[in-house]
């Protein structure tokens, strides 16, 4: 039976490589592994993406439904993001309820698209306070080699920017499907920014066998003019403060490279 | 060679409490040459060693350690045993029965069942398993007499006092056996219940007052007092 | 049945609605060891919010199957209350309540020394009993306060306080309307030993120069917070400490 974990000897040498500067795969410490995007693999979907980031593999599917709009927000559009861990992903992935794991994935590609308002929500209303567009956006881990969260932000944000909404009309409030198809209407480009924490040393984009020896994760979104939008610590050690506002001068930097490989100017 | 507080001053996870050349003893943890306090409890220095008396603390088992304990469970060749510690610890038979454990006649319900009591000694502890006790030797085993009372553990030092000047003073003044468990369990026997009752009177305030000095004293003066009022008592309802 | 959202949250003269300044947190009281059965409680009341939590170890893992050979496994369960909030809210745990119980883990665990009881487990419950915004750092407070209460060692006391921007401010200790109408919340927990920052999260809109401002108050924050939580553990002591010196001095008028 195939074991991810990584062995005392192995680790050591990661963390060793670390200090020095150095990492195993022989990336520099704030470098981003290979990406490939492909947009629009699911026809059934209103829109879709599969990012590899390295080995990590997520697809990520947007559908629409029609519904009610949340009491507070009557004008809007609703957003709804879903992750699921599939257990053929990984063999430490066990099928089931939604973990927390997943729950986290998902509550973080969320608020980097929700808080940068990158879906004109107010572009998704049929009738104020009764109609509006509900979009599903499903994030599917296909395989796990570290990173989950920035490879799901970016499949995220392709797959809206490929997604088609169909034209309508409403006649006897009934929503009637016209011929044609528009975009969805994007204003923002969210891109999150993950680092791993060694003793001193904070590494850009941890691959799964650095995610086990590091000390802590950080993470923070970034929209187009370079706010942050969303930050999540994970693990179980800590940052200094300057640590993590070393980490948020080099997220800029990186954000606006990753985003050119999903927007084209 | 500073030093952050004074001897006996109430101290919480996290306050530093001296810095290099100082040893780090109990409930202190030391970190690029300064000692923290780990938990809630009283700092003291004593020679080059700072340590703090903690006020809560639970029992960590120790090898040669006289502990009470609570079956909870019969297994095949043995009991588990409650010792009021983050582990369960196991008697096995071969260590309550003086001759080797036969399974088809030896019945080990009969001998200590679910709810019994006992006094033990842990012969064998680390890391990797729990606790193993033993009830071979003398003065341990079932307890069949007496009531048990249970109190935070890191007092039990202050209730056997220097050299046991404390407890000897309790078991003088009440006639009673005492048996201290280092988990923090305390068997009281007495011929009668008000010797008993008095036994459980002077502990219970040797805990409250741990801290404070000339408690050996003071516990004495209550527990004649005590006998005393109860001396008057037995008399008038005698005469009447 | 929903509030009336208030036209202003902050005035002009930097006031906010319950008369506080920028960077005021709201009156804090934490009470130590007021639940019988569990080995370490607390109870914090944070402005509106009122918290309790519950300790139970290090004891026996079950499942045994959970259990790490090497150190302790701290399990922590955030809750609210289905009467906590304005709505009722269902009491089966939600999405919200599943991430905060993983990030306050997270969150405490480098504090406690869960390499000297291998094979048990540290149960940590957090019921949030009334909510008005910032419930996960009081949370964390009053939950560090709960596990000094049980005698387990730890490195530093873990202290919570959250920092974000209403109206353009930046302002410290959020409640639920600042949270809901402002521009940004920041919680953020901080170790002072080993200046360390155990749980940060944002959502919103910053600069990093707001960023870095609002961290460095949310740091100042939880460092007051800090002070709070040492009194509270203290005073239990204390309390008692006074009892024995006047039952003593009565005793001694006595004779």
């Amino acid at each position: 039976m195939a074991s991810l974990m990584v062995s005392r000897v192995k680790q050591k040498r990661i963390a060793q490589l670390i200090s020095r500067g150095k990492r195993l795969d022989g990336r520099e410490l704030t470098d981003y592994r290979d990406v490939q995007v492909e947009t629009g693999l699911i026809e059934r979907a209103e829109g879709s993406a599969r990012v590899r980031l390295g080995k990590t593999e997520v697809l990520v599917g947007v559908k629409f439904e029609l519904g009610e709009p949340f009491p507070d927000t009557p004008n809007e559009g609703v957003l709804t993001v879903n992750a699921e861990l599939v257990p053929l992903a990984s063999p430490s992935f066990e099928p089931g309820p939604p973990d927390e794991n997943s729950i986290e994935l998902a509550r973080v590609v969320d608020r980097g698209i929700r808080e940068s308002k990158a879906i004109a929500t107010d572009e998704l209303v049929i009738e104020p306070g009764k109609k509006v567009f509900v979009v599903f956006v499903d994030v599917y881990v296909l395989n796990h080699d570290g990173n989950l969260i920035d490879a799901s932000c970016l499949a995220a944000l392709a797959a809206l920017l490929n997604t088609k909404m169909f034209n309508y009309e409403v006649k006897e409030g009934e929503v009637k499907i016209k011929p044609g198809y528009k975009p969805l209407p994007i204003r923002n480009y969210p891109v999150a920014v993950t680092f791993a924490k060694f003793n001193d040393k904070l590494v850009v984009d941890p691959w799964q066998e650095e995610e086990q020896v590091m000390d802590a994760r950080l993470t923070m979104t970034l929209e187009k003019d370079g706010k942050i939008c969303a930050i999540q610590k994970g693990g179980y050690g800590y940052f200094t403060p300057d640590q993590v506002f070393e980490a948020s001068k080099i997220a800029k930097q990186k954000a606006e490279e990753q985003r050119k490989l999903v927007v084209k100017e | 060679m500073p030093v952050f507080y004074e001897r006996r001053q109430l101290v919480t996870p996290g306050d530093l409490l001296a810095e290099n050349d100082y040893l780090a003893g109990e409930n202190t943890h030391k970190e690029n040459g300064r000692i923290y306090a780990t938990r809630v409890g009283l700092v003291n220095y004593e020679d080059k060693r700072v340590y703090v008396v903690a006020l809560k603390s639970f029992y960590v088992p120790t090898v040669g350690d006289t502990v009470i304990g609570k079956v909870v469970e019969v297994t095949l060749g043995g009991w588990v045993v409650d010792i009021r510690a983050p582990y369960p610890a196991m008697l096995r038979a071969s260590d309550a029965l003086e001759r080797p454990f036969k399974p088809q006649k030896d019945d080990l319900p009969s001998l200590f069942d679910v709810g019994d009591m006992l006094i033990a000694k842990i012969v064998a502890y680390d890391r990797t398993r729990d606790p193993l006790l033993t009830v071979l030797e003398r003065g341990l085993g079932k307890i069949t007499r007496g009531q048990i009372i249970e109190i935070t553990p890191t007092k039990i030092p202050r209730v056997i006092g220097k050299q046991g000047s404390m407890i000897s003073v309790v078991k003088q003044e009440t006639g009673c056996q005492i048996i201290i468990g280092q988990n923090g369990r305390i068997l009281i026997s007495g011929k009668l219940p008000e010797d008993e009752r008095l036994a459980v009177m002077a502990i219970r305030k040797i805990e409250l007052e741990a801290h404070t000095t000339g408690l050996t004293d003071r516990v004495t003066e209550m527990l004649k007092k005590e006998k005393g009022t109860m001396e008057v008592v037995k008399n008038v309802s005698e005469e009447t | 049945m929903s509030q009336k959202k208030p036209e202003k949250l902050i005035d002009e003269n930097d006031v906010r609605l319950d008369g506080r300044k920028l960077n005021e947190i709201r009156p804090t009281k934490i009470e130590v060891g007021i639940l019988a059965n569990a080995d370490g409680s607390a109870y914090i009341e944070q402005g509106k919010n009122k918290i309790l939590a519950a300790v139970y170890g290090p004891r026996e893992v079950h499942p045994k199957h959970l259990a790490l050979p090497d150190r302790a496994v701290l399990r922590c369960r955030y809750h609210m209350a289905p009467f906590s909030v304005e709505e009722r809210k269902s009491p089966a745990p939600s999405r919200r309540e599943l991430e905060l119980s993983k990030v306050i883990r997270e969150c405490l665990e480098p504090s406690i020394f869960t390499e000297y009881y291998p094979r048990t487990s540290i149960d940590l419950f957090i019921e949030v009993l009334q909510a008005d915004g910032g419930t996960r750092c009081a949370g964390i407070t009053v939950a560090s306060v709960a596990l000094a209460d049980a005698g387990i060692p730890m490195r530093d006391l873990v202290s919570a306080c959250a920092a974000g921007k209403v109206e353009g401010r930046l302002v410290v200790d959020l409640t639920d309307v600042e949270d809901k109408g402002g521009e940004a919340d920041m919680p953020l927990a901080y170790m002072p030993n080993a200046n360390a920052i155990t749980l940060l999260q944002m959502d919103g809109m910053l600069t990093s120069e707001e960023f870095e401002q609002a961290v460095n108050l949310a740091v100042e924050g939880s460092k007051q917070v800090g002070q709070i939580q040492k009194e509270a553990l203290r005073a239990k002591y204390v309390v008692s400490k006074e009892a024995e010196a006047e039952k003593e001095e009565a005793e001694e008028g006595e004779q």
